[in-house]
């Protein structure tokens, strides 16, 4: 996973609550075997005014012009501002990996989804908290004036507006380090292997039947 | 001893490493693999020379994807057949056991663990789907996860979490005759919001979840992930422990019965003190469905589409008036006069065998509506399949013009061949109404059984009670 870097980009409004992953990354291209490869249909069916396919060249879909990914210069941006319960519904990750392959590397809510919080994480996004007040600030800005540029800073867990507010974020210091350090949960983990063992070995005492093994392929 | 939730409990049971910095490393029973989520989670393990640290803890079974006409002609979408067929290689090469599409026991995952008992109390099972809650109505703690924690459990046999707070939804009775737990799951979600169990494990209690069934639980639990909580939860009781007997994954003999020793211990004290709590008495409960592309919008069959002017505060206004359009409804149409033009029954919501009796009490000797283009039953397993048919209840839906379809996800997310056409109307047993969940541009109400199925006799949402 790369580190998480300090950087600036064009916030990219979408003033919606409850957007959903199904919303994010719609289900037929979760035939993907693949990790990779999400980006052009990072929100598909509000993006495109027909109905995008896996493998699909989307460079010739005719596109919806009132969604905000779809205008300069959002479709540059790299920071994605939206309202309450970002990320509910499925567990699927390929929701962040979408956002991702498009370049986004943070996004700003009133509140997450718990599954999809974590899995943001893994990927290297940074998904933030703001207090309502702050993310109507933000739209309004947007809608008043011009795009808001916000610099993100995870070291110094601060974002800076371009006209110079600082909005400072919470974020656990476990994650946060994963994210500056681009570290493998795995590898971490697995540094832990010898309590790991010592939990099963006393874990099959007390309860032996977690440790039986499951039957095989035999069909009823 | 301070007294504990059911939650605290599992959880202390499970703490294998707990850090200064309040992250935690638990330990999963089980995991749960699906074709949908495990691929990059497999590839993972391969890139990094990685093998599964326990691999009987582990259960496979395509679902999302499989057909639920006949089999023998295989997959015909290539993508589709590629992500099963990949499933089945790397249950291969990895040594994990695999209900595949020809195995009679396969289904969608969270109707096939419980039946099987692999699912049991007290344990911690995880899989790449977020309704993985249902399992806690057997009293496990049991969450959905993404790709990259698939690969870490397969990898590590651990999570590293951080404790969630305690919520403790009481449903007081009794229920009146006729509706379902899924009219009480939903007006649940109606009451506290889809981010109302966020942070929180969700335990159900009070005398209406006592008296309900453990397959009625399922439903309860299965939709804790729409308002919120990763987990939901319902304490052992008898019910719990005789539901497990006789299961093929569950000890036998004495190893049964220290087994429920230890599953009677998992429920929450008496005195446990929860962060949130909610209180909702359900003896006058109506039969919901919902009308826009959120679970908590809401209302009973007594009503009307509602007015977004009514809405909680500003933002939700926008909200509803964007569902509302989509939906291709109007504010004070009566619910019971919108037209259909599918009904879906299945999913891991309502796709057990209970759920086919309710629907096929209501089916058992009416006809569907000619204005419904399709009505479909898809059983949630083989097994459910093959109880349903050897009480004839196959037989009361073909008769009434429903089809009869081989077990799968289906049309709960039409990621197979089942889906709606763009503005085509469904009443669907499944537990998301989100634009396109059930194919693009379609619309989904989220009903209990009874209500789906009254639905394709008249054609229009009904109280089942009215037929
Ligand atoms: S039936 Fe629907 S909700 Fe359940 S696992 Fe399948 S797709 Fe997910």
């Amino acid at each position: 996973m790369d580190p998480f870097i300090k950087y600036s980009s064009i916030v990219i409004p979408v003033d919606r609550s409850n957007i959903d992953t199904d919303a994010i990354i719609p289900k037929q291209f979760l035939k993907s075997v693949e990790k990779s490869g999400f980006g052009d249909n990072l929100f598909d069916a509000w993006r495109y005014l027909d109905q995008g396919e896996p493998g699909e060249d989307c460079s010739d879909r005719p596109r919806n012009e009132a969604f905000v990914l779809n205008q300069e210069p959002y479709c540059q941006g790299r920071i994605l501002l939206a309202r309450e319960n970002f990320g509910c519904g499925s567990s699927r990750e390929h929701a962040v990996w979408a956002l991702r392959d498009f370049g986004i590397r943070t996004v700003i809510a009133g509140s997450f989804a718990d599954i999809f919080f974590n899995n943001c994480f893994k990927n290297g996004v940074l998904p933030i908290v703001l207090p309502g007040a702050d993310i109507d600030w933000l739209f309004n800005r947007d809608l008043s004036d011009e795009p808001v540029e916000l610099e993100v800073d995870l070291e110094r867990q601060a974002l800076t507006t371009d006209d110079g507010r600082v909005y400072r974020f919470e974020i656990d210091d476990f994650k946060k380090n994963c994210l500056l350090q681009g570290l493998d949960d795995i590898a971490l983990t697995l540094r832990h292997e010898n309590e790991i063992q010592d939990y099963e070995t006393r874990r099959a005492v007390e309860a032996p039947w977690l440790f039986g093994d499951l039957p095989s392929t035999d069909r009823v | 001893m301070t007294a504990r939730t059911l939650y605290d409990k599992l959880w202390d049971d499970h703490l294998v490493r707990q850090s200064d910095d309040g992250t935690a490393l638990i330990y999963i029973d089980r995991q749960l693999l699906h074709e949908v989520t495990s691929p990059q989670a497999f590839a993972g393990l391969r890139e990094a020379g990685r093998q599964p640290r326990r691999r009987a803890a582990n259960l496979a079974v395509a679902d999302h994807n499989v057909p639920t006409t006949d089999r023998n002609a295989g997959i015909v979408d290539p993508v589709s057949r590629l992500q099963v067929q990949t499933l089945d290689s790397n249950c291969a090469e990895f040594g994990i056991t695999e209900f595949d599409m020809a195995d009679p026991r396969q289904g969608v995952v969270h109707v096939v663990g419980p039946e099987q008992g692999v699912t049991q109390p007290g344990m911690t099972i995880v899989c790449g789907d977020s309704h993985t809650a249902t399992h806690g109505a057997l009293g496990a703690l049991a969450f959905g996860i993404g790709t990259s924690e698939v690969e870490h459990v397969l990898a590590t046999q651990c999570l590293v979490a951080r404790k969630m707070q305690n919520l403790r939804i009481t449903l007081t009775g009794p229920l009146p005759e006729g509706i379902a737990s899924k009219d009480m799951i939903l007006a649940v979600i109606g009451l506290i919001g889809t981010s109302g169990g966020t942070g929180y494990a969700m335990e159900f209690a009070g005398s209406a979840v006592r008296e309900a069934s453990i397959e009625a639980r399922m439903t309860l639990c299965n939709m804790a992930i729409e308002g919120g909580a990763r987990a939901g939860l319902v304490g052992v009781d008898e019910a719990t422990v005789s539901y497990m007997a006789g299961r093929p994954y569950v000890p036998s003999g004495s190893a049964f019965d220290n087994a429920a020793v230890a599953w009677r211990e998992m429920v929450s004290d008496p005195d446990a003190a929860f962060d949130l709590e909610f209180e909702l008495d359900v003896s006058r409960l109506r039969p919901q469905v919902t009308w826009g592309t959120s679970p908590e919008m809401v209302v009973s069959i007594d009503d009307v589409v509602p007015d977004p002017e009514n809405a909680p505060d500003g933002n939700r206004t926008q909200d509803w008036v964007r569902a509302l359009e989509y939906m291709g409804l109007e504010s004070g149409t009566p619910i019971n006069q919108i037209p259909l033009d599918k009904v879906f029954i299945g999913a891991c919501t309502n796709g057990r065998i209970e759920d086919l009796r309710a629907a096929a009490a209501v089916a058992n000797g009416r006809t569907v509506a000619s204005g419904i283009k399709q009505a479909l039953v898809v059983p949630g397993s083989g097994l459910v399949k093959r109880q349903a048919e050897s009480e004839g209840l196959d037989e009361v839906f073909r008769n009434a013009g429903f089809e009869w379809r081989e077990p799968g996800c289906s049309m709960c997310l039409a990621m197979n061949a089942d889906r709606l056409d763009p503005g085509e109307r469904c009443a669907a047993t499944s537990n998301r109404n989100f634009e396109g969940r059930q194919g693009y541009g379609g619309r989904t109400h989220l009903v209990s059984p009874a209500m789906a199925a009254a639905a394709a006799i008249t054609g229009c949402f009904t109280d089942p009670n009215e037929l």
